[in-house]
């Protein structure tokens, strides 16, 4: 990619977004306009998968909704996607979540599910470590921390 | 005035409109031209500019028109060529002068002109889209065809125009209308929303559109 379109691509990007991998519970408040108002509105999930990279990547939520399966796309550098929050952590051995959609109740839990809610109650943008979307590394080892 | 710059396709990325919306663009790099020469109506019988861009090696320039560039005072250049403009106009052009990327705005329509991307000798299915053949129940030797060409004995030919196989790309393609989504006369550089024909690196012409007086105003 030439060097012109990654400077134009880095200065679209936000400067840093919560590390959270497949298989975590995250919950986004984004945007929506409703006439000429905008407000908030907040989508929990469990993160399914995770898309693109740079500009283009996106995280896909899945939660039950009154019995009902509800998926949304969310584009994580879109100013329209504001505060991430972790609310869980959970461990997973596929990088794409897609057979959750088979199971039912019990069977659509994940390993090591645990809350952290409490820890990242604060604002969890701003505690969020600081890091490269590229750097896997210190992803893990941010999370690993946050387990303990 | 429609003036045309010439530039070069940089690649295709998206950006976030105001509102927050995504929105695809291409980049690319404009200018700058270089003033190679003025065409008057009293000289030449009309009146265009010659413009110069991308540099190019002294050496690689045939000897006759080295002493052109010379005489502009311009260094060689890799592509030549003309914009046309109303008589009376060129006196505001120099041999000699730069023209960069700021004489477009954002907001502004162009219309972008280059040479789409060749793909040799194509087929129906690829060239016009046609549907081809089953792929069993009896189909053979014609799978990716096309159907009929035409009725038989009336008219006992194949009509002008039919679609066919043939080349397809690698000709002058124009795509107009395009909105400037920014420009950033510094580096050279503009984004339109939308798509460009050609390759990356590819030789491009920008002018101001054609059909801008047409489009309502929001």
């Amino acid at each position: 990619m030439s060097n012109i379109i990654k400077e134009i691509e880095k200065s679209q990007m936000k400067s840093r977004i919560l590390s959270f991998t497949v298989g975590d519970t995250i919950k986004v408040s984004f945007k929506i306009l409703e006439g000429d108002k905008e407000r908030l509105q907040a989508f929990q999930g469990t993160v399914i998968a995770r898309k693109g990279s740079g500009i283009n990547e996106t995280v896909t939520l899945r939660r039950i909704s009154h019995g009902e399966g509800v998926e949304r796309v969310f584009l994580l550098n879109s100013p329209k996607v504001g505060k991430i929050q972790l609310i869980k952590t959970g461990s997973t051995r596929k990088a794409k979540l897609y057979y959750l959609r088979d199971k039912v109740g019990k069977k659509a839990r994940l390993k090591d599910e645990k809350h952290v809610a409490g820890l990242m109650e604060e604002d969890a943008e701003s505690e969020a470590p600081e890091k490269n979307l590229e750097a896997g590394e210190k992803e893990v080892t941010s999370k690993t921390e946050e387990k303990k | 005035m429609r003036m045309s710059l010439f530039g070069r396709k940089i690649g295709m990325t998206q950006i976030f409109s105001e509102k927050g919306n995504v929105l695809p663009v291409t980049v690319l790099e404009v200018g700058p031209c270089m003033v190679v020469q003025v065409k008057t109506p009293e000289k030449n019988s009309y009146s265009a500019v010659q413009l110069g861009f991308g540099d190019v090696k002294e050496r690689r320039v045939t000897k006759p028109l080295r002493g052109h560039f010379k005489k502009a005072g311009v260094s060689p250049k890799a592509i030549l060529a003309e914009t046309r403009l109303v008589p009376g106009e060129e006196k505001n052009y120099q041999a000699g002068q730069e023209i960069k990327a700021d004489i477009f705005k954002k907001g502004d329509r162009v219309d972008v002109t280059g040479i789409s991307i060749g793909r040799g000798f194509a087929g129906v299915m690829k060239r016009h889209g046609f549907h081809g053949h089953k792929a069993s129940h009896g189909t053979h030797e014609s799978k990716r065809g096309l159907g009929a060409s035409g009725a038989c004995a009336t008219p006992s030919r194949v009509y002008k125009g039919r679609k066919m196989a043939g080349q397809m790309g690698n000709t002058r393609v124009t795509v107009m209308n395009l909105e400037i989504v920014d420009v950033r006369p510094e580096k050279n550089i503009i984004l339109v929303k939308g798509a460009v024909p050609g390759w990356k690196t590819g030789f491009l012409q920008i002018k101001t559109s054609v059909k801008t007086k047409k489009t309502k105003k929001k």
